[in-house]
Parts: C-alpha cells; sequence; structure tokens
C-alpha cells in the first residue's frame, strides 16, 4: 500500500512537471523557428527536425523602422510601472495595515474588520467594469497613455494584496515589541519606525513579491488606458498576435517577458522552505 | 494608545483608495443611467431603461454569466483538487523536493495574456503539437473552433496557469500546521489514508476556505485568457461577463449599456461570493 502511493505520488508530480513545462518547451524551440519550419507541421528538435535561425531573437531588439518588434522600451515601462506603483501599494498598505491591526476604529456600524474588507474587497471588482470610468477619469486629467495614470490605477489593483497580507502579518507580531517601545519613552511614530518596521521586513518582502506578481501580470488595464506614447510588455506581445502571427519572434518575445518573474518562483520557494511565507500567507 | 495616531496611519492609504475609486464608481451608477453610445454620448438620463432591457431583454449577457459561473467553479474546483494533491506530495519526503516546488510555483508568476499567446499556438488545429500528438491515434480535435472544446481550452489554460497559486497557498498552510496531531496520529498507527480524512483535511479546513475564496473572486474576473484564446468564439459560446461588458462598452461603445451590465454584474457578484463564503464555511468546518 505505501508502495503503491509512493509509485502514484511521483507519477503523478511528474505528470505535473511535464504539463507545467510544456508551453516553455514548445515555446523555446518555436523561437528558433522561420516561416518555413512553422507552417510544415509541429516539429520539436533543432538541427534534426528543422533548420534553427536566430531570426525571432534579432527581431527583438531592432527599432520598428528596421522591421524589428523593439520590445526594450515597453519592458522598461513594465518594469517602472510596477515597481512604482507596488512601492506605493506597500508603504501605504503597510500603514494602514499596521493601524487596522494595533488600533480600534469605530464610526457607527464600521469596525476594523469592516475597512480591511473594504481595502481587500476592491479585488472583487472586475477589471472591465473599472476600465470605462477609468478611460474617462484620465482622460479628464490628462493622464490617458502615461505612466503616471497606469501607476493610479494599478495602487487600486496592488494596495488590497498589500493591505491583505501586512494586516495578518502585524497580527501575529505581538504587541508587546510596540508596547516596550511605547513605555521606553517613544511615542508611536517612533515606536512604529525604530521598532516595529525593521521587524516587519519579512512581510513586507513578501507582500512586495505579490505586488510585483500581481502587477507585472496584469494585461486589461494597460490595453484599455495606453495607445501609442506608453505601451507595456503584455500590450505590446499581444499585438503581435493579431495579424499573420510570426510565431517565432512572438515566441522569443513571450520568454523574454516572462523570465524576470521565474527568479520570484525561486524567492518565493525559499521562503517557504525556511517557513518565513507560512505566516504571512495563512 | 492615543487616538489620533492611528488615523495618521490608517488614512493616507484609505484616502488614496478611496480617491481614486469614489469617482469611477459614482461614475458607473451614474452611467448606468444614461443612454450613452456612440451616436449620443453624453450623459442624458434614461431612468431605469438600460436595468430593464439587461433583465427582460439580453439572454446573452446572462448566457455569458451562467458561463463563467460554470467556468469559474470548474477551474476553482480543478485547481484545488489538483493544488492541494500537489502541496501534500512535494509537503515532506519525495525527491527533488525544492525543484518540483520552484517549477510547480512558475505558471502564477507569468503573464497570463502571454502565456495564452503561446498556448494559442499549442493548440493550433494543424500546425500545434497537441493535435501532432494526438494525430497518432487518428484525432484532429478543433480546440479552439467548437463551442464544446473551446470551453476545454479555456478551463486546460486557467488550470494550468492557476493551479501554481492554489499550491502555494496549500503549500504555505501545510508548512504552518502545528506537528502534535500528527504525533498523536502516528502513536495511534493511522494509515496515510486515514491521518488525511481525520488530522491533515480538518486542520486545513480554514486555508482552504480563505484559498478557494481568493481564486474565486480573481476567477470570476476570467478575461484575458478569453480574450486571446477564443475572444468569446466561436459564436459567443465562450464569452464571460467581463467579455461582455468589454465588447458592449468598449467595442461597441454603448457606454450606458455597458455600466448598467458592469453594475448588475458587481452587485451579482458581491452577493453570490457572500453565499459562497457561508456555504463553505459551513460545509468545511462541520467539526
Amino acid at each position: 500500500m505505501p508502495r503503491l502511493y509512493t509509485f502514484l505520488k511521483y507519477f503523478f508530480v511528474v505528470l505535473w512537471a511535464c504539463f507545467v513545462i510544456a508551453p516553455f518547451l514548445w515555446a523555446i524551440s518555436t523561437s528558433f523557428k522561420d516561416f518555413n519550419s512553422v507552417t510544415g507541421g509541429a516539429t520539436y528538435i533543432p538541427w534534426l527536425q528543422f533548420e534553427p535561425t536566430l531570426d525571432g531573437w534579432s527581431v527583438l531588439f531592432k527599432p520598428g523602422s528596421q522591421g524589428g518588434i523593439n520590445i526594450i522600451g515597453p519592458y522598461f515601462n513594465s518594469i517602472f510601472v510596477t515597481l512604482t506603483a507596488s512601492l506605493i501599494s506597500i508603504v501605504l498598505g503597510t500603514l494602514a495595515a499596521y493601524a487596522l491591526s494595533r488600533y480600534t476604529f469605530k464610526a457607527g456600524i464600521v469596525k476594523n474588520n469592516d475597512i480591511t474588507f473594504f481595502f481587500i474587497s476592491q479585488r472583487i471588482m472586475p477589471p472591465v467594469v473599472l476600465s470605462i470610468p477609468f478611460f474617462i477619469f484620465l482622460s479628464s486629467l490628462g493622464l490617458l497613455d502615461s505612466l503616471a495614470g497606469l501607476i493610479l490605477v494599478y495602487i487600486v489593483l496592488l494596495m488590497p494584496i498589500a493591505v491583505w497580507i501586512m494586516v495578518d502579518f502585524f497580527n501575529r507580531v505581538p504587541r508587546e515589541i510596540d508596547e516596550t517601545a511605547l513605555i521606553d519613552g517613544c511615542n508611536p511614530f517612533q515606536a512604529f519606525f525604530k521598532v516595529v518596521l525593521p521587524n516587519s521586513v519579512p512581510g513586507m518582502l513578501v507582500a512586495g513579491l505579490f505586488c510585483i506578481i500581481f502587477g507585472w501580470i496584469d494585461f486589461f488595464f494597460a490595453f484599455i488606458l495606453t495607445f501609442t506614447k506608453v505601451q507595456l510588455l503584455p500590450v505590446k506581445i499581444v499585438a503581435l498576435n493579431s495579424s499573420i502571427t510570426p510565431w517565432w519572434s512572438l515566441s522569443a518575445a513571450a520568454l523574454v517577458s516572462v523570465a524576470p518573474l521565474i527568479i520570484v518562483a525561486f524567492i518565493v520557494e525559499r521562503y517557504l522552505s525556511k517557513g518565513n511565507l507560512s505566516g504571512a500567507l495563512k | 494608545m492615543n487616538f489620533k495616531h492611528k488615523y495618521v496611519f490608517l488614512l493616507p492609504g484609505l484616502i488614496v483608495l478611496i480617491g481614486i475609486l469614489i469617482f469611477p464608481i459614482i461614475f458607473t451608477v451614474r452611467l448606468s443611467l444614461s443612454g450613452w453610445n456612440s451616436f449620443n454620448p453624453g450623459l442624458d438620463f434614461i431612468g431605469l431603461k438600460n436595468y430593464i432591457r439587461l433583465f427582460t431583454d439580453d439572454p446573452r449577457f446572462w448566457q455569458s454569466f451562467f458561463r463563467l459561473s460554470f467556468l469559474a467553479i470548474t477551474t476553482v474546483f480543478l485547481q484545488y483538487i489538483i493544488g492541494f494533491a500537489l502541496a501534500h506530495m512535494v509537503w515532506k519526503d519525495i525527491k527533488f523536493k525544492r525543484f518540483f516546488r520552484v517549477l510547480f510555483l512558475i505558471p502564477m508568476m507569468t503573464t497570463p495574456v502571454i502565456m495564452t499567446v503561446i498556448w494559442r499556438t499549442f493548440f493550433h488545429e494543424s500546425l500545434g503539437p497537441l493535435n501532432d500528438f494526438l494525430s497518432i491515434f487518428g484525432l484532429q480535435p478543433p480546440w479552439l473552433s467548437s463551442p464544446g472544446l473551446a470551453k476545454v481550452s479555456i478551463i486546460v489554460v486557467e488550470v494550468w496557469q492557476w493551479t501554481s497559486f492554489m499550491f502555494l497557498l496549500m503549500l504555505a498552510g501545510l508548512l504552518s500546521l502545528p506537528k502534535e496531531p500528527f504525533l498523536a496520529a502516528a502513536v495511534d498507527g493511522a494509515s496515510p489514508f486515514k491521518k488525511f480524512i481525520y488530522v491533515t483535511f480538518p486542520l486545513m479546513a480554514p486555508i482552504s476556505i480563505g484559498a478557494i475564496i481568493i481564486r474565486l473572486i480573481e476567477a470570476s474576473k476570467i478575461m484575458d485568457t478569453v480574450f486571446v484564446l477564443t475572444s468569446g468564439g466561436p459564436g459567443t459560446s465562450t464569452e464571460t461577463s467581463s467579455f461582455f461588458i468589454f465588447i458592449k462598452g468598449l467595442r461597441e461603445f454603448q457606454m450606458g449599456y455597458a455600466a448598467t451590465a458592469s453594475f448588475t454584474y458587481l452587485i451579482i457578484m458581491i452577493i453570490s461570493l457572500t453565499v459562497i463564503v457561508k456555504v463553505l464555511t459551513k460545509v468545511l468546518m462541520r467539526e
């Protein structure tokens, strides 16, 4: 019986690993093909089944005037928007989470839990519901097709995540830490910045990772709220999908754009194995 | 503690969030009472006309809503079963534990639209690897152009993408469980199966509820995958609520009507998620 279980376990895990990795292998193989090898039917192994070329990759770094795609600009836009919005969300979210974890709020029937729920519930809002009013809102501010406008929208997307993780995290940081600091003569701000904050770095890192993930993978807002001046990576790549699709450059671009966050997978796994994430995510 | 400080901590975030959101929300409600479209852009007032049209004369909206419910519940159910199973399998002794853990985490880190673009080439009827493999058995299923299989394709992509998130939440939960109940079960000589049913599963119930809710909230927004993989087609057979609103509002520019659909959809979502939370809490927390 235990043997059967072990066998099934390995079988299932390996099977799922193959499923997870399949689209990546296919994309890697496709990125080295050219028009003839793509349209000739599915092939997988370079040299053996098709003659590899670097066309798909070189086209990514050429400017548009030479028939290139130039994903470098969108790449930096994506990085900038994601990091800025994450940073703002973490700062504001951490402060709010600390208040919600340590103090009691009461305004009529609204209590702490309701405020926390209000923050988190913003995730329920489907992007498409917000996109129409945001379109009009940002155009009235002159922020349509700008990085600042996108950052504003991404804060709504990311702050709920920051608050969700940080409230849980602060609830686990013992209250005695702040109380000792207060008795020692700190005012509440000093207690927070000098004592609580240094102890909250693990929680903030986890919250930051999640903000970066969910900022980086967003497509819809960037798709609706930007046109030509500012382009983010996912929009750029999906635009390639429209006409006669050059599968090779599409695959290369896709691989380049998902690569940075794969590093995040390693970081998250380290946290998991060290046991730091369990507390922050439960 | 001094009561003024707490507002200094709370208010910056709260004000920024409300400040960004208040206009869009009020505007959506107001827009839903207007006939704003491409011929007649402007905030006129037509009362509840849009709502009457939505509730009495638009089967397409309701079909897209039931399709969304079906897709969301199916994918989250599969993600929960597979994610929990995978987390349980790499929880303890397994070779290459960390390799598998990293690998299983990767899909959630990848941008859904971009991976879906790859999946679209994967599902391609004549040039994709899937049908190349199935042709060994003499099969050439039209993955993206038959209404039934297009739904299956979307489910496959959604499960691929988001099982890793479920896996992460469940594994983090498993790793945070106390050791004592397992020791007690081992002392009693419980079989692995019994240990799972009587110890692991009940201990994981609150975490399961949390994870399922988070995933249901995210899945109720299914849009990116549909947009790239099938564009709602063939016909409207894979259209979800979000996609319906997108077509009405930002392709046909019936802004007023799209706002009505948005607002109705949001209210239904909030009510049904609240009910689901209540039911799940009852079912999984029986003990």
